[in-house]
């Protein structure tokens, strides 16, 4: 039987991130095809080129037997590719009925509606993926999960014969998903191909007929489930070895310096945590998107203050309830994605490393330029930060040099704790080096880092400890040297806390 | 250089106006009618140094018009019973400055849209000075007008406090680290959130001190006639948001520069009298202010258009 979708050799770059480097996948009709890989193994890329919302550098794409060469999201549409997100993406304010008609009904703008008609398609979509779902109602006042079967009724409606579900059960109880995975069996029944993106082996065991993993944007290998055992999948996810980029470890961790007793919060899902972290000690925090470890983090920085536990730095417990004493306390937090949270990309480099010191270097509030680009200066020559000088502006650095002046403006807090989360996302090899031999001399000096990455190699490679976390708390905790097929099994929630 | 060359391009087309006049009509130039311009101008040019530092929090404020007649007729109210200057302005500015704090609040407290927010104050204080006043002028004291000095003798004082606070303001921009919060703020809240600065507390001292400018330009318009006007201000806040954007600020927040705003002042400030010693007919100058604002927003289109490629 022809496959729905045959994918060959399909590269994508974005400037000098190759984020597929050649995949090949194929989807038969009546199957579900489970997609497994890290973080940034290239899943959603791959993803966005079968919709067509990005478009191949190389490599060709088959859809029903028929080769595809200019695949737009619309054209995506109308060969029969629906795709259902972890966040639905519906209208809120319209009804149940409108956003299915919205999707399905192709007419000119004049058409008359016909509202009963609409109703009684919706209702009877919604009937056979058995949800009890009113099609008058809005579908603001609908659950996530009850969200996702809306677009389910959509893809369904559309006649999809090849849908995608990118982490469905992320947000779902026992209950819904057990519906989730019915109407999955449904649609395989009626011979529909489902690509299904999860990070729950259990799930991928319980529903998938095969398995592809990728890595690092290549395709590792496709198996049968039935012919496949979890060790040997998270084996083929975690294949990296760890590489010489990353500088030895060779200092001693001194004091305790930050310790957290049942630290939570509600607001963010952090609950439990327990954790210590020593001068000179660089703390790995491993774990999928959505752990929770941002989360954490922004705990500590007082962002989301902690409604449960306690915090003590060097022994004293303290109530941070805002950055500002947090940063009184001698925390410091680089957050991931620099250009939306870091740097100000329309002030200079100096404006943008004082930031947070304004108080001290500039006692009154008056600005001391002489002061200022002493200090530019100095963190420049330090951290080798290639700019044309301090005046440039933020948005005229390379990412790797953005990421080096949002470390120096917390460096210049002279913080006794750094949390660093995602430091080298989106930065190329060279600078990525350059930031390991920065954190690793930081920690020489005697500073607590704590560091949150989704880049497995990078966490083994840095790290004197890797604690992992799942569902907001902490699942395990590793020494140095700690085998990546564990802490990934760890990750995916295969294994319990184990003593350090 | 080309960090400033929105700046520059302004202050290079009002210096080619101003010599086309000075060699069509040297008119233009006689001491006394320029003067009368020039102190007219003066309280725009306070009120559009403060929208301008509004603008760069990356907010708005479209009462400052209704504010600047309410702190007329106070001002005139106050004069009329003998308070002296100093109280007056102290009055005014007090006024103003709870104005804005009450904008401030609704804005920075309640995270409103600034837009929505002053649009309600501006109709509740003109309506509300419509209902209090009945439309009536105010008489002021005999020795209010031009603070008492000759009409020459006042107006260089006018156009010397306005440029003294422009100067101040454009100093403090440069060298206080209060002002480059707001740039930091207007031009990613959430970065300077993370940067352990108060975005919000930020967002509130604007709008106060914008109602303290806008109390103190009302004064400035208050001694250059014998009585107080309630329907003055009228179009004020939307000459001022101009100036500010012909003038470089950019309206989505972050950019801008006080001298850069000067500049926009004066060209638009220029364009009437232009086109009357021009011969042109004064019905074209609202059309041709439009064309000066429209080609400013175009050209900031264009120039990010170019920084994100």
């Amino acid at each position: 039987m022809a496959p729905l979708l045959q994918l060959t050799n399909v590269t994508k770059s974005f400037g000098a991130v190759r984020a597929l480097r050649g995949v090949s996948f194929a989807l038969q009709p009546g199957e579900v095809h489970a997609l497994l890989g890290e973080n940034g193994a290239g899943k959603s890329t791959l993803i966005k080129v079968i919709t067509g919302a990005h478009a191949p550098d190389d490599g060709t794409i088959e859809i029903g037997g028929q080769t595809i060469t200019h695949l737009s999201p619309n054209k995506a549409r109308t060969l029969g590719i629906a795709c259902i997100y972890q966040q639905p993406a519906l209208f809120p304010d319209l009804s149940v009925a409108e956003n299915i008609a919205l999707r399905l009904e192709r007419t000119s703008l004049l058409h008359r509606v016909r509202r009963s008609q609409r109703d009684t398609h919706a209702r009877e979509l919604l009937h056979r993926i058995g949800a009890e779902i009113d099609p008058a109602a809005e579908v603001r006042s609908l659950s996530m999960p009850e969200q996702q079967l809306v677009e389910i009724a959509c893809a369904l409606g559309a006649g999809a014969k090849i849908v995608i579900m990118d982490e469905p059960t992320a947000s779902l109880t026992q209950k819904e998903q057990h519906l989730l995975f019915a109407v999955v069996r449904d649609l395989r029944t009626h011979g529909v191909g489902v690509i299904y993106i999860s990070h729950r082996l259990e799930e991928i065991f319980a529903l998938a007929d095969r398995v592809t993993v990728l890595r690092d944007g290549e395709t590792v290998g496709t198996n049968r489930v039935d012919e496949i055992n979890e060790t040997a999948l998270i084996r083929m996810m975690v294949g990296r070895e760890v590489t010489a980029i990353y500088p030895p470890a060779r200092n001693t961790p001194g004091e305790t310096r930050l310790a957290l007793r049942g630290l939570g919060c509600a607001a963010s899902g952090v609950r439990g945590i327990d954790l210590e972290l020593r001068a000179g000690e660089i703390v790995g925090l491993a774990g999928l998107v959505g752990a929770g470890r941002t989360e954490l983090a922004q705990t500590l920085f007082g962002l989301t203050p902690a409604d449960a536990g306690e915090i003590q730095l060097g022994g004293q417990t303290v109530r941070i309830d805002n950055p500002r004493t947090a940063v009184a306390h001698g925390i410091a937090y680089v957050p991931e994605d620099r250009r939306r949270h870091g740097v100000i990309l329309e002030m200079p480099i100096a404006a943008n490393i004082t930031m947070a010191i304004h108080s001290q270097i500039f006692p009154g509030g008056w600005l001391r330029s002489a002061a200022e680009r002493k200090l530019t200066l100095d963190f420049m020559r330090d951290l080798e930060v290639k700019a044309a000088g301090p005046q440039a502006p933020g948005g005229s650095l390379s990412g790797g040099n953005q990421q080096k002046v949002a470390l120096a403006r917390w460096l210049a807090t002279q913080p006794r704790l750094l949390i660093l989360d995602e430091p080298t996302q989106g930065v190329d090899v060279g600078a990525k080096s350059e930031i390991y031999k920065i954190i690793r001399q930081l920690a020489a000096e005697g500073l607590a880092v704590l560091m949150i990455s989704s880049d497995l190699p990078e966490v083994l490679g840095m790290s004197d400890r890797v604690v992992v976390m799942r569902g907001g708390t902490i699942v395990a905790e590793y020494p140095r040297g700690a085998e990546a097929h564990e802490v990934m099994a760890a990750a995916l929630g295969q294994k319990q806390r184990e003593a350090a | 250089m080309q960090k400033y060359s929105r700046e520059l391009t302004v202050a290079g087309v009002l210096a080619a106006l101003l010599l086309v006049l000075a060699v069509t009509a040297p008119a233009f130039y006689e001491p006394q009618p320029l003067l009368s311009r020039l102190a007219r101008e003066a309280p725009t040019l306070v009120v559009a140094c403060g929208i301008a530092l509004v603008m760069v929090t990356r907010q708005i404020d479209i009462s400052i018009g209704a504010l600047f007649a309410v702190c007329g007729v106070s001002a005139g109210l106050l004069a009329s019973a003998g308070w002296p200057l100093a109280a007056v302005l102290a009055a005014t500015v007090f006024v103003g400055a709870l104005v804005g704090a009450i904008n401030g609040v609704l804005v920075a407290g309640l995270r409103l849209p600034s837009i929505v927010v002053t649009l309600a104050t501006m109709v509740i204080l003109r309506e509300g000075l419509r209902w209090w006043q009945q439309g009536a002028f105010i008489n002021l004291p005999d020795a209010w007008q031009w603070f008492g000095l000759s009409q020459k003798g006042g107006q260089i004082t006018l156009i010397g406090c306005a440029l003294v606070i422009l100067a101040v303001l454009a100093w403090a921009s440069r060298h206080l680290a209060g002002v480059r919060f707001l740039y930091a703020v207007g031009s990613n809240a959430e970065a300077a959130r993370l940067a352990g600065l108060r975005p919000q507390w930020m967002t509130l001292a604007v709008f106060v001190f914008m109602g303290a400018l806008t109390g103190g330009a009302a004064l400035m318009n208050v001694v250059q006639s014998p009585q107080v006007d309630p329907k003055s201000g009228t179009g004020l806040e939307l000459n001022a948001i101009a100036a500010a954007v012909v003038g470089g600020v950019a309206v989505s927040g972050g950019r801008g520069n006080l001298w850069g705003v000067f500049a926009g002042v004066l060209l638009l400030a220029c364009i009437n009298p232009a086109l009357t010693y021009l011969h042109v007919e004064a019905y074209w100058e609202k059309a041709i202010q439009g064309a000066v604002i429209l080609l400013a927003v175009i050209f900031d289109g264009l120039r990010n258009r170019r920084n994100l490629s």
